[in-house]
C-alpha cells in the first residue's frame, strides 16, 4: 500500500520551504489550520498577514503587496476563494500580479460539509480569466513541486487541493513536475485517459481493470489545467483516437472543457468527459460523493469503452 | 408557544443533549457555536415565533434565517423539539440522503429558511424576506443570526446600511458573541474592538445582554419586537461550547468532535442520566 497523505499538506510544507525568501509572505482568512498554511505563520507571524474572515479584502491585500515587490500566497476554502472572484478578475489578474491563491477543499469529494462547501466551478472560473496559471494536483508531492516553483512564476496563479488523503505518487520523482506539462503516468493506444486532482487515482485503477479487459489505455496527470499542454494533448489524441477526460469538478468548463475547446480545432477525436453532471453535491461521505457525482473508476472503463465504440 | 422561562431552560437543555450527541455520531460538525447559539434560538422558538410545524411553509411565518449554517445541530435540535422534524431525523446529520446536511439547507429540511455554509450572506437574505413581509402588508418579521468572526464580512456591513435606509423595522438580528472563530480567538484573529458602537453608527438599535441569562433573553426579544422604526440588533455575550465544561471557551472545539468518553462526560454534564 502505498503512503497517503493530503495534498493540502504539500502545499503547507512548501509554503515553510519557501520562506527562506524574505519576500514571501502568506495571507489568511481564518482558515490556515485547514488549508495548511498555518505551519509558516507559525514559523514567521510577522509575514501572515491575518484578513480574519474575509476573502475579497484578502485577495486585494495581497494585490498591493505583489505591487510592492512581494510574492503573496493567499489561501482560504475553494468555495470561499469564489467571493472574491471579482477581486481576482480586475484586481489581480488584469494588472498581471503574481498573486498565488490556494483553495483548498475543492471537488465533492470534501465530503460530509455538504453541497455549500464542494466547490464544483473554481478550475472552470478561473481558467477564463487571461494570466492566471490553474492547477489541481493530485498528491502532495506534486502539490509542493508545484508550490515551489510558484516565486518564479511572474504572474498570478489558482491552485486547488483537496482535504482528505490520497495516495502518493510521487516519492522521490519531485523532478518530473513541471507547471504546464502533463504527466504520462502509464502508457497504453487504445484510449488516452486524461485527469487531474482526486480523479487521477481513480483512471489508474480504471486503466488497470481495462488492461485485464484486454484494453490498454494511457494516464496523464493533467495537473495543470491553464496552460494545458496541448503537445501532449495532440500526440495523445494522434496515437490513441479517443480521449476520457476525468475531474471532480463540473463537466462544465473544466479539464474536460479545456481539452475539448483544444481537440476539436486541432486533432478532433471522441471525447468522453467523466465529472459532475451540472448538479450540486449533498453531504456524504468522500468516496460516497465520488461513487453519486459518477466519479469512481468503474464510470471510467464505462467511459472508456463508449469513446472507443465511437472512433471512426 | 407560550413558555415560562424555566420551560424554556429545560428546552434549551435537551437541545443541548442532542446537539453533542448529533456532533458525535457524525463524528464531524461544529459544537462550539450550536451551543453558544442555542438558548437565544431557544428562546425565539419557544415564546416567540410565529410558525406552524405542521405547515412549515406557511407563507406568513416569521423567518429565522441561521447565517452561521455550520452551526447547525443547534438549529437541528430546534426543529426536532418544535415537531418540524423527528428525533429520528437528527441521525441523518452528515449523512447521504439526510435531511440534516452539514450547513442547514433549506432545499433538504423542513423548517429551515436560508440556504446557509458561506458566512456573511443571511442579513442580506433576512433583509430580502423583510422586504418581502412589507410588500406583502404582512407583519411578519425576519430574525437572523450571525458569529461575531462572520460579521468580518464586509457583505454584513453592506446589508447593515441598507437595512436602516430602507428602515426596515421588521428586521431583527442576534450576534453570537462568543469571542472564538476557526482558528482561533477573535483576537487573534481579527480585532473587531467595540462592536455595539459599530451597529450604532450604522443606525440600528442595539442592546447588550447574557446571551445565556434566560430571563435577559425573553426580554431583549420583547425589546427587539417593540422597535418598529428602524432594524433592531441583539449583541449577545455568550461561550462557545456553553454547558459542556471541556468544550467552553476552547477554539479546538469550533469543528470537532467528541470521542466516545468526552460524549459520556458531556451528557452527565447536561444531566442525563447514565
Ligand atoms: C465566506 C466563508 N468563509 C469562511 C468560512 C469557513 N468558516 C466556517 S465557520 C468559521 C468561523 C466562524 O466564526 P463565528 O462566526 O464566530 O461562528 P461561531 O463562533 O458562532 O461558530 C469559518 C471561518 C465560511 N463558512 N464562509
Ligand atoms: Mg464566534
Amino acid at each position: 500500500m502505498s503512503r497517503m497523505a493530503a495534498t493540502r499538506d504539500g502545499y503547507g510544507d512548501a509554503l515553510l520551504a519557501l520562506s527562506d525568501n524574505p519576500k514571501v509572505v502568506v495571507l489568511e482568512a481564518d482558515l490556515g489550520k485547514s488549508t495548511k498554511s498555518l505551519h509558516f505563520r507559525k514559523a514567521h507571524p510577522e509575514r501572515t498577514v491575518s484578513c480574519g474572515i474575509g476573502e475579497q479584502n484578502m485577495l486585494l491585500v495581497a494585490a498591493g503587496m505583489a505591487s510592492n515587490g512581494y510574492i503573496p500566497f493567499a489561501s482560504t476554502f475553494a468555495i470561499f476563494t469564489e467571493r472574491a472572484f471579482e477581486q481576482m478578475r480586475n484586481g489581480v489578474a488584469r494588472p498581471n500580479l503574481a498573486v498565488h491563491l490556494c483553495g483548498s477543499h475543492g471537488g465533492t469529494h470534501t465530503g460530509t460539509d455538504g453541497s455549500s462547501a464542494q466547490s464544483i466551478e473554481d478550475l472552470a472560473i478561473y481558467r477564463t480569466l487571461p494570466n492566471v496559471v490553474v492547477m489541481h494536483p493530485c498528491d502532495d508531492v506534486s502539490t509542493k513541486a508545484l508550490t515551489m516553483q510558484l516565486p518564479d512564476l511572474g504572474k498570478p496563479s489558482y491552485m486547488r487541493t483537496a482535504r482528505n488523503k490520497t495516495p502518493v505518487l510521487y516519492d522521490g520523482k519531485e523532478d518530473d513536475i513541471q507547471i504546464g506539462k502533463g504527466v504520462v503516468l502509464r502508457e497504453g493506444s487504445d484510449v488516452a485517459i486524461i485527469a487531474c486532482g482526486v480523479l487521477v487515482h481513480e483512471s489508474l485503477e480504471a486503466a488497470e481493470k481495462l488492461s485485464a479487459e484486454g484494453i490498454e489505455a494511457t494516464v496523464v496527470d493533467m495537473h495543470t489545467i491553464k496552460p494545458l499542454d496541448t503537445d501532449l494533448i495532440d500526440a495523445l489524441a494522434e496515437k490513441c483516437g479517443a480521449i476520457v477526460t476525468a475531474e471532480d469538478h463540473s463537466v462544465i468548463g473544466g479539464l474536460g472543457g479545456a481539452v475539448a475547446e483544444h481537440v476539436v480545432g486541432s486533432t478532433p477525436v471522441p471525447i468522453e468527459k467523466i465529472g459532475v453532471q451540472d448538479r450540486f453535491g449533498e453531504s456524504a461521505g468522500a468516496e460516497e460523493m465520488l461513487e453519486m457525482m459518477g466519479l469512481k473508476s468503474h464510470h471510467i472503463c464505462d467511459a472508456v469503452k463508449n469513446v472507443i465504440a465511437r472512433k471512426v | 408557544m407560550a413558555m415560562d422561562i424555566s420551560e424554556v431552560e429545560e428546552f434549551a437543555r435537551k437541545c443541548r443533549v442532542e446537539i453533542v450527541k448529533m456532533v458525535h455520531r457524525a463524528q464531524a460538525g461544529h459544537p462550539g457555536g450550536s451551543l453558544s447559539e442555542i438558548d437565544l434560538i431557544s428562546a425565539l422558538y419557544a415564546t416567540r415565533l410565529r410558525v406552524k410545524p405542521e405547515n412549515p411553509d406557511w407563507n406568513d411565518r416569521d423567518r429565522f434565517i441561521l447565517s452561521k449554517g455550520h452551526a447547525s445541530p443547534g438549529m437541528y435540535a430546534i426543529l426536532a423539539e418544535m415537531g418540524f422534524i423527528s428525533h429520528e431525523d437528527l441521525k441523518s446529520y452528515r449523512v447521504k440522503g439526510g435531511v440534516c446536511q452539514g450547513h442547514v439547507d433549506m432545499k433538504w429540511c423542513p423548517g429551515v429558511d436560508f440556504s446557509a455554509g458561506s458566512l456573511g450572506m443571511g442579513l442580506s437574505f433576512g433583509m430580502g424576506c423583510a422586504i418581502a413581509a412589507k410588500l406583502d402588508g404582512s407583519n411578519r418579521n425576519a430574525y437572523v443570526m450571525v458569529g461575531d468572526g462572520e460579521i468580518q464580512e464586509g457583505s454584513v456591513w453592506e446589508a447593515a446600511m441598507a437595512a436602516t435606509h430602507h428602515e426596515l423595522g421588521n428586521l431583527k438580528l442576534f450576534v453570537d458573541c462568543n469571542g472564538i472563530q476557526n482558528d482561533d480567538f477573535c483576537e487573534a484573529q481579527m480585532r473587531m474592538f467595540d462592536i455595539p458602537a459599530k451597529w450604532n453608527a450604522f443606525g440600528w438599535a442595539v442592546k447588550v445582554i447574557d446571551g445565556h441569562d434566560m430571563t435577559s433573553i425573553v426580554e431583549a426579544i420583547d425589546w427587539m419586537d417593540s422597535i418598529q422604526d428602524k432594524p433592531a440588533v441583539v449583541i449577545a455575550k455568550t461561550i462557545k461550547g456553553k454547558g459542556v465544561s471541556f468544550m467552553e471557551n476552547n477554539p479546538a472545539f469550533h469543528g470537532a468532535a467528541p470521542s466516545d468518553e468526552q460524549l459520556a462526560q458531556a451528557l452527565s454534564e447536561l444531566g442525563v442520566e447514565a
